[in-house]
This record gives structure tokens, C-alpha cells and sequence, in this order.
């Protein structure tokens, strides 16, 4: 039996996509670690922004411009709030994860010279690592795998080992999105700080699960895609310390990001507009913070607490099913279970469970390193979230089992 | 046989079945029948891309017919595949290159030839024309 102080129910009604059905069965959505549902809160922000004050911020002296600036500013002020950062100008907007990393990346070509080293974990989603690779093509640095053992746990000996005064950044995921390990971020960057090598953490998949602490954490750079977390698609954030932010170049040039300019010489903004070329997602911003707010209605000590309830439900649940196994069995895990059926390629089965209306996502989930790791073309993957019911699980495990009955 | 009339035949098979159920399930039966690629031919440059499962397909002419065979890692994608070259293996390859692929809607398999989909049944097509096109020019 599953307890939990949520009103579940009252929760999905927020959720209007929940009650649509697909191939005549209604939606049971498992896909949140590619992207979580939007509450109808969110979608009113963004109603509310194109219905009363759309308009260009930061320079127009008019009402509309104003209020969308003080909207703007308000949503980089909860994002601080939130992860606990000293300065608000260490929050650069972004359009998403993928785009946070590339920043850092592109930034450290002046901070890398041959021979140096950057260690990413072995469990890194593609543009975790591709990023890094073309940074390493660039600047003659070498890229170290941090390898995992047969659970999906990073094994810490190893990454010790591999620290070195070589190591300049130390790169891994909060939360691997193929196989839901959460990792030791805090010891990773203690150890890396001792080395003297800067890291960034990506908290794509853990910022709808873990309310992380930047300050507690000390962390340099962190990454964040509203879309995980109850908020629009094309914006996120990436956290900077300050004395870093300082450091690096300017990503892109455009407008916004300029204090003077002149033919001969431009002189770049301050922080967070040296980062914010051009006209930002204004309504994305702002629609980032009212999927904060509404998280944090909700309250992630709670959300969590249940998450991991439906994990262990759905995990007793799966594995009563013969001949199935799952990936990623960490002893500290968010809901994401990564699973196949002995002789039945993964595809197959999210074929026939999308007939009955469930989504999950099949395939190598953007981390081939680890579906070779583990010898399998890709698994089939469920992730549950907090608007999630034992009931949708019920109807994965009657789905695939059904599956596995047509295709065995 | 024409290619058409294959279809057709296709068409009627399908119609028999009233759910998605039926219909996948027979699909899954056509997998089974499906001419073997030889292991031989079983290489990188046989794999149609585009698919999530993998997908290897071979083509060589027996007189001025081509002839087919293929395999996948997946049940599902091995009936779709077994599904099309049953339609356009031992045709000649500019009748292959003429026909149309119609069929496919009226089988309720329409869904797969979304670009989304991840099975890759566009490619598959594209990838039987495209040997049909390189064999014609060999067999003039």
C-alpha cells in the first residue's frame, strides 16, 4: 500500500493532459525523464504573457516592457531562491541543458592546453559527451572515463585514482537518465576541488526529484531544463559561480549582451547579460518560475517520498514477470526503471504498450555508452512521477506482460 | 504476380482482422516467413539506418528479377520488413521503382510511416527503391 500525504487525485486534475486518451485507453505517461507534464498553473503563466504584457525587456521604458522585464527578473529570482544561490547574476537563462554545457564548454578553450585532462562518468547522456569531446579536439585535452560498475554505481576508488594535478574538470550527472543512479555529487566535488579541477554537474534529471543546495554543494557549474520539471520546453538554466562566470567568454554576441559598442572595439554587460545574447524566451523564463512555484506548492520532501514509493512498487511489480531484468539497480535511485525482457527487443514491447495507451521510451536513450556497457541494443524505460498512480503501474505490468505474450 | 496484386492480396489478408491485436499479431506470423539474409551479407553496409532496431537487407538479381531477403533484431520490424519485400521481391526492378507503397495505409500500419516513428519503415522503403535503382542502371 502506497501512503502519502499528496492528494494524487487532486493533483492530476492540475494536469489536463492526463485525462486524454490514446488508441482509445487513457494516457499512462512513464515518459517523464524525457519530459514531465505541464500543470494548467504553468500554462496560464504563459496565457498571461501573450494575453496582457508580451513585449521586449530590459530596454523599453513603456508599461508592457516593464512589467515583462520585473516578470523576467522575478522567475531568476525564484530559480536563485530555489537552488539556494548567493547571486542572482550566477543564473544564466538558457534554452535548456544541452545549451548550459555547451556555454562551459565552448568557454573553457582558453582555460585547456594539451595534455590536461577532463574525467566525465561513464553513465553520461550524448551531450554530455560530445561537448566535451569537441572541447578536447580543440585544445589537445584528453577526455577520462570514470567508469560504473554491473549496478550503474560510479566506482569512487576509480575516480579517485584517475584525479590528478593533470585534471582541470570533472563533468558527471546528478541523476543518469538511462538508468536513474543518483550519484555522489558531493564527494565528486570535494575530491575534484582538492585536485584542483573545476566541475560541472548536470541536474537535468534530478531538479524535478532533488531540490539541490549550489551553495551547499560548492559546486561550479550546474545545468537545468525546465521542461523536466513541470515547465515549457526551450529554456533552462545554468548556474555559475560568479568568479567563473567572470572568467569565461562571452558565448554568443548579439544584442542584450553589450555595454558599448563601436566599430573598433565592444565592451561586453555585465553578468547574467554577457551570457544572454539577444532576445531571451521571455515567456519560457517566466513560465520556469510559475513550474517552481507550483513544484514547490507541492514540496519536494513529499514528492520525493512518494516517487520512491512507486519505484519500490514498481520494481516488486516488474520483476514478478519472468524473464525480466532491470538496469540500473543503485542503492540510491530516482523513479526511473530501465528494463528488458529476455528475448524480446526492447522496441517490440513499447510498440504494442503504446497500443494500450502507455508511454515509455524505448531505444538507447541518448547513452549508448552504457546500452554497449551492458551488451543490449537499448532497453525499455518507465519513469514515474509524482501525478503517477499504483494503478498506471498496474497497467505497465498488465501492458508488458501482455506484450511479452503476443512476442514470445 | 504484380506488385499490385500483391498488395492487394495484402490488403484482403488484413481486412479479415477487426483490432490492432489481430493485426499485430499476424504481423508478428509474416515475421516468421521472412526469406533470410545470409549471415554473410549481414554487414554495416546492409543495416538500413533510422531504425531503432536493426534492420539488414540485401537485394541480388536473379535474371532480370531482383530477390530480397533480410532480418531484424526486432519482431515487430521483421514483420513490416517481411510485409514489404513480399510485395516487391522478384519483380523487376523498374516495376519496383514505379510502385507505390499505398498499401500500407490500408493495412492500419499508417502510424508507421510517421518520420517519428523510430522503426524506420520510410527507410525501408527508401532503401528497396534505392537498390531497385542501382540494379536497373546494371541491367542496362
Amino acid at each position: 500500500m502506497i501512503e502519502t500525504t499528496l492528494d494524487i487525485q487532486a493533483i492530476r486534475k492540475d494536469f489536463p493532459i492526463l485525462q486524454r486518451e490514446v488508441n482509445g485507453h487513457p494516457l499512462v505517461y512513464l515518459d517523464n525523464a524525457a519530459t514531465s507534464q505541464t500543470p494548467q498553473q504553468v500554462i496560464d503563466a504563459i496565457v498571461d504573457y501573450y494575453q496582457r504584457y508580451n513585449a521586449n525587456i530590459h530596454r523599453g521604458v513603456h508599461t508592457l516592457s516593464q512589467e515583462a522585464t520585473d516578470a523576467y527578473e522575478a522567475a531568476r529570482q525564484k530559480i536563485r531562491k530555489h537552488f539556494n544561490i548567493v547571486h542572482s547574476h550566477e543564473v544564466i537563462f538558457t534554452s535548456g541543458t544541452t545549451q548550459s554545457i555547451n556555454l562551459v564548454a565552448t568557454g573553457f578553450n582558453s582555460f585547456l592546453k594539451e595534455g590536461d585532462e577532463i574525467l566525465v562518468s561513464a553513465m553520461e547522456h550524448h551531450s554530455n559527451i560530445v561537448p566535451w569531446q569537441m572541447l578536447c579536439e580543440r585544445t589537445g585535452a584528453v577526455l577520462k572515463v570514470i567508469p560504473m560498475n554491473l549496478e550503474g554505481e560510479l566506482v569512487m576508488e576509480e575516480y579517485h585514482n584517475l584525479l590528478t594535478s593533470r585534471t582541470k574538470l570533472v563533468f558527471c550527472n546528478h541523476v543518469s537518465n538511462a538508468l536513474g543512479t543518483i550519484n555522489p555529487i558531493k564527494e565528486i566535488i570535494e575530491a575534484a576541488h582538492k585536485a584542483g579541477a573545476a566541475v560541472l554537474i548536470d541536474g537535468a534529471q534530478a531538479a524535478a526529484h532533488i531540490k539541490a543546495d549550489m551553495q551547499a554543494l560548492d559546486v561550479d557549474f550546474y545545468t537545468v531544463s525546465a521542461h523536466k520539471m513541470c515547465g515549457p520546453t526551450g529554456v533552462g538554466m545554468l548556474y555559475g559561480k560568479e568568479e567563473w562566470l567572470k572568467k569565461l567568454p562571452p558565448y554568443q554576441g548579439g544584442g542584450e549582451m553589450i555595454a558599448e559598442v563601436t566599430f573598433e572595439k565592444t565592451t561586453y554587460a555585465d553578468l547574467p547579460h554577457k551570457f544572454e545574447a539577444g532576445t531571451p524566451n521571455i515567456c519560457g523564463g517566466i513560465a520556469f518560475g510559475a513550474a517552481l512555484d507550483y513544484m514547490n506548492s507541492i514540496g519536494f520532501d513529499a514528492i520525493a517520498q512518494y516517487e520512491d514509493e512507486l519505484l519500490h512498487y514498481a520494481t516488486e511489480q516488474l520483476l514478478a514477470i519472468d524473464g525480466l531484468k532491470i538496469y540500473g539497480t543503485a542503492a540510491h535511485k530516482t523513479s526511473v526503471i530501465s528494463f528488458n525482457i529476455e528475448g524480446i527487443h526492447p522496441y517490440d514491447i513499447g510498440t504494442i504498450v503504446d497500443k494500450l495507451g502507455i508511454a515509455v521510451r524505448t531505444g538507447h536513450h541518448c547513452a549508448q555508452p552504457i546500452m554497449d556497457f551492458y551488451k543490449i541494443p537499448g532497453t525499455v524505460r518507465a519513469s514515474f512521477s509524482f501525478y503517477n498512480t499504483k494503478d498506471e503501474v498496474d497497467k505497465l505490468v498488465e501492458g508488458v506482460t501482455r506484450a511479452k505474450n503476443m512476442l514470445l | 504476380m504484380t506488385i499490385k496484386e500483391i498488395q492487394e492480396e495484402i490488403i484482403d489478408e488484413f481486412s479479415m482482422f477487426d483490432d490492432w491485436m489481430q493485426r499485430y499479431e499476424y504481423m508478428i506470423e509474416l515475421g516468421k516467413s521472412l526469406p533470410l539474409i545470409e549471415e554473410q551479407y549481414k554487414t554495416d553496409d546492409n543495416l538500413i539506418k533510422g531504425c531503432q532496431s536493426k534492420v539488414w537487407v540485401h537485394a541480388e538479381l536473379d535474371g532480370d528479377k531482383l530477390v530480397f531477403t533480410a532480418d531484424s533484431d526486432a519482431i515487430i520490424t521483421k514483420g513490416i520488413i517481411a510485409i514489404l519485400i513480399r510485395a516487391f521481391s522478384n519483380q523487376k526492378p523498374q516495376d519496383i521503382i514505379d510502385a507505390d507503397v499505398d498499401f500500407i495505409d490500408e493495412i492500419g500500419l499508417k502510424e508507421h510511416l510517421s518520420p517519428t516513428r523510430a522503426n524506420g519503415l520510410v527507410s525501408m522503403i527508401k532503401q528497396l527503391k534505392l537498390y531497385a535503382v542501382a540494379y536497373q542502371t546494371q541491367l542496362k
